[in-house]
């Protein structure tokens, strides 16, 4: 019996030392190093496959684009030092840097990015990029790309409109004059990929076969737990990137997050790869008031209203559950991060013609949310469907953290203004997505994030045969006006039109509820400078240093 | 014997068997693809995805192609971690739920068996009835609430420990008592329970009586009687550690499986819930035979026994 405690004992003394081999990954607060929580393991690294904010975090450091995006959403010179625009501003000469060079000493040149974007429009690339449709802004783009029950489907790539005319200038030619063209070619979709990916398919799957062109390489990829970045000594810029590291975890557990931060595990945490719990927010404003920021992003909070079936058919009816709604209430009281009321659709960081869309069109004339006028909608409306009162209405939405005690306050508001009962059914992430692309339920909870900086992003989300229409709304005005804003150039006029038709989605018909527009709550440790949020909420890291 | 041995192979084939047919089929019963997502796939590239990872056959057609790729030992590649193969990751993730469930496993067997040891031979004097309160508690505070505090606790507010990760071999000392509080709980009571039995047998006071001293009385006669249930606990605890371990494992940002497993299923990620499953199933089917070959060694009656079960 003695032997065999001793061996149970050298087993625990012979593990011990295997593990303290392993090292600490502690570091003092001074090292040039940015440790950030991912939550979970980024899908892909290939920038035409990726399509979610983790990916997307990840890239931002692996790649650089034609041009890039400062911290006000302002568009910057990238790969591209400059570049021209034809008068029918459907024509971009991109002009490239001549020194920019992939991580093993090529120079990037505008063969590659011509590469990279026919390789996303390619319609045999398997699996298929899910972002494609980015892309098709670009003249015989879709066409290319869609070959199944396509009549039109264009089989040579030589006319898609993007053609490198030399190693450093890249020509595009657009289906439309598309103002907003230039913050497309910031997103992650349209980064340049090494030629060197024709031979290896998983080549975006492991650290070391991969070839990039950012201010940081890959050096570690421990899949669902750590990531590790350091400079990339031929970036162009290598002089501006600080970090000597970029330390990603991938940690699931919100509070556990939290803690990491307090103890200097992490120096960031929260949006847009982690979480701050809401219910630490309030302590947190006053423990951490110079770490906590808050910061608005182009994302919008609201709930669909079934526009195909009764009673949610009727437009007075879903204006009485709109107007019936205290957000600020909801705000202050529920929600608890800074959310500003949203009484529109687009939300403030989205840029307009000279200043943000919402400045130049505040979505203060598409209601004014009041009980008594609430009321009277509900009888006007009750009236028009030939009835006395509301049956019980089902408010669908899907497990998360919050959505519940917003439908709950909503109810609540509902039940005492309006004397409706409100039932809450929580489901199922992709179950509720199902459901709700079905239009299979009466009210459900939603929320759009912008593709790129421009009311359109969420306008022509509406339109009668959009993709995203989850809510049976159809109307032949806004198709009109969407596609005249689509054709025209003219900024104002653009913007104009996109006015026009939120007007009809809001205000005439309260197509949707719109609640809140989001915020990002995230922590920056105060020795760390230089992190940007741009307008999405996306984080620029590339230029941060320890102070 | 070789019937015995061969019985068990057939059973746990048909099992997995019958584990994989009934989870393929719930699986797509699920609404929802790998696919649905809140920004929708246009509907044409959606079509090239579903046709690339063979989602646009009838059901039963991707069962058998399942199947028979199962037969080839091939668990194919996640539909959500673009070119990982579901073997690299349960290979990967496994490893940490692996080393976190050896340690408490070895800890939850030698503190409990310890402390059972020492209430039984202070029996009624006050280590017993500490090791009791102690076992008391091991068994009450669920394992999350016990690692939620000591990470407060021992992490944040003393800085003694890291609160999340696992880098150095300190990393494991809060998780590893997460998750064997209750074992040890367990264990400790099984052990005191069946020493106090044993201690009053008669070949003990026979011993005694002969003049030895008590800690040969204790660890040449009475233990290897007195450990027979912990053996009996031993398969199922191994097995609840090594799979069951995902709410601390997330508590303490431990990349293991079972995260991994819970996701597959939000993501319908398919191929990665089926080989999960197999892989967790694999793992309770070989965590029992061992208990039976353990079982047998500790108690040579129980060979006999399962022997003559064969013949028969």
């Amino acid at each position: 019996m003695r032997k065999s405690w001793l061996l149970v004992l050298a087993l625990l003394l012979v593990s011990g030392t295997v593990l303290a081999g392993c090292g600490s990954n502690k570091s003092s607060s001074k090292d040039q190093v940015f440790n950030m929580n991912l939550t979970s393991e980024p899908p892909t690294l290939d920038p035409a496959l990726a399509q979610d904010s983790v990916s997307f975090t990840v890239l931002t450091g692996l790649y650089e684009g034609l041009t890039r995006k400062d911290a006000d959403g302002k568009v910057i010179p990238g790969i591209a030092e400059t570049w021209d625009v034809s008068d029918d501003q459907k024509t971009y000469t991109f002009h490239l840097r001549k020194d920019a060079k992939w991580s093993n000493g090529d120079p990037v040149t505008a063969h590659d990015f011509e590469y990279a974007w026919k390789r996303v429009l390619d319609p045999d690339m398997n699996p298929a990029s899910p972002y494609a449709y980015q892309l098709y802004y670009i003249k015989n783009a879709q066409n290319y790309n869609i070959k199944t029950d396509n009549p039109n489907h264009i089989s040579d790539p030589n006319q898609v409109g993007v053609k490198a005319l030399d190693d450093y200038t890249l020509e595009v030619q657009l289906e439309n004059p598309t103002p907003y063209f230039l913050s497309i070619t910031s997103f992650w979709t349209t980064f340049p990929v090494h030629k060197s990916a024709k031979d290896n398919p998983a080549w975006a799957a492991e650290a070391n076969t991969m070839i990039t062109n950012g201010p940081f390489k890959i050096t570690t990829w421990k899949h669902g737990n750590e990531i590790d970045l350091v400079p990339n000594e031929n970036y162009y810029a290598k002089d501006e990137v600080k970090l000597q590291k970029v330390h990603f975890v991938m940690v699931k557990n919100a509070s556990t997050e939290l803690q990491m931060f307090q103890t200097g595990q992490l120096n960031f945490a929260g949006f847009p790869t982690g979480e701050i719990p809401t219910e630490q927010i309030e302590k947190l404003k006053q423990t951490n008031k110079d770490e906590l920021r808050i910061q608005p992003i182009a994302s919008t909070y609201y709930y669909n209203f079934n526009n195909t079936k009764a009673p949610f058919d009727n437009a007075n009816i879903r204006k009485a559950f709109a107007l019936a709604v205290d957000r600020q209430q909801l705000v202050e009281k529920v929600t608890k991060g800074g959310q500003q009321p949203a009484l529109g659709f687009v939300p403030p960081s989205i840029k307009g013609e000279k200043k943000t869309y919402r400045e130049e069109y505040p979505d203060t004339g598409f209601m004014k949310p009041d009980v008594a006028a609430a009321k009277e909608a509900l009888a006007q409306g009750l009236k028009e469907k030939g009835l006395t009162s509301l049956p019980t209405v089902t408010l669908t939405i899907n497990e998360g953290t919050g959505h519940k005690q917003i439908a709950e306050a909503l109810a609540d508001m509902w039940r005492k203004n309006l004397g409706v009962d409100v039932k809450i059914e929580t489901q199922e992430w992709k179950v509720f997505l199902k459901n709700r692309q079905n239009l299979n339920y009466e009210i459900a909870r939603a929320g759009w994030s912008a593709d790129y900086n421009d009311p359109m992003t969420f306008i022509d989300m509406f339109t009668s045969n959009g993709g995203n229409n989850d809510i049976g709304f159809k109307n032949a005005q806004y198709d009109e006006l969407v596609k005249k804003a689509y054709a025209t150039a003219d900024q104002k006029e653009r913007m104009q039109l996109m006015n026009q038709a939120e007007t009809i989605l809001v205000k005439d018909n309260m197509a949707i509820l719109p609640l809140y527009y989001y915020t990002g709550v995230y922590m920056v440790k105060k020795n760390v400078q230089n992190i940007a949020m741009d307008y999405q909420g996306m984080v620029d890291y590339t230029r941060a240093y320890v102070q | 014997m070789v019937r015995y041995w061969g019985g068990k192979v057939v059973s746990v084939i048909v099992s997995l068997f019958v584990l994989a047919t009934a989870t393929f089929f719930l699986m797509k019963a699920i609404p929802g693809d790998p696919f649905t997502q809140e920004k929708a796939v246009p509907p044409e590239i959606k079509a090239k995805l579903m046709a690339f990872y063979g989602l646009d056959k009838p059901v039963w057609q991707q069962y058998l192609i399942y199947l028979k790729k199962l037969l080839h030992f091939d668990l194919g590649m996640s539909m959500k971690s673009q070119y990982q193969t579901v073997s690299g990751i349960i290979a990967d993730s496994f490893g940490y739920s692996f080393r976190l469930g050896i340690f408490a496993i070895v800890v939850s067997v030698v503190v409990g068996v310890a402390l059972g040891i020492l209430a039984a031979m202070y029996h009624r004097k006050l280590i017993d009835s500490v090791a009791m309160v102690l076992a008391v508690l091991g068994v009450s505070v669920p394992n999350f609430v016990l690692a939620s505090f000591m990470q407060y606790v021992l992490g944040v507010k003393l800085g003694w420990f890291n609160v999340a990760g696992l880098g150095g071999p300190l990393d494991y000392v809060l998780p590893v008592i997460a998750l064997s509080a209750l074992p040890i709980a367990y264990i400790a009571r099984l052990t005191r329970s069946t020493m106090l039995e044993v201690l009053s047998a008669e070949y003990i006071k026979t011993a005694r009586a002969k003049g030895l001293k008590k800690r040969a009385i204790i660890f040449k006669h009475a233990l290897r009687n007195g450990i027979l249930p912990v053996v009996t606990y031993a398969g199922p605890m191994t097995a609840n550690i090594v799979t069951g371990s995902v709410v601390v494992e997330q508590i303490f940002g431990i990349p293991g499986l079972g995260q991994y497993f819970i996701a597959s299923v939000s993501n319908r990620d398919y191929t990665l819930i089926m080989g999960i499953t197999l892989f967790y199933a694999v793992i309770l089917m070989i965590a029992r035979l061992l208990t039976d070959i353990a079982y047998g060694l500790v108690d040579p009656r129980i060979g006999l026994r399962s022997r003559k079960g064969a013949s028969g």
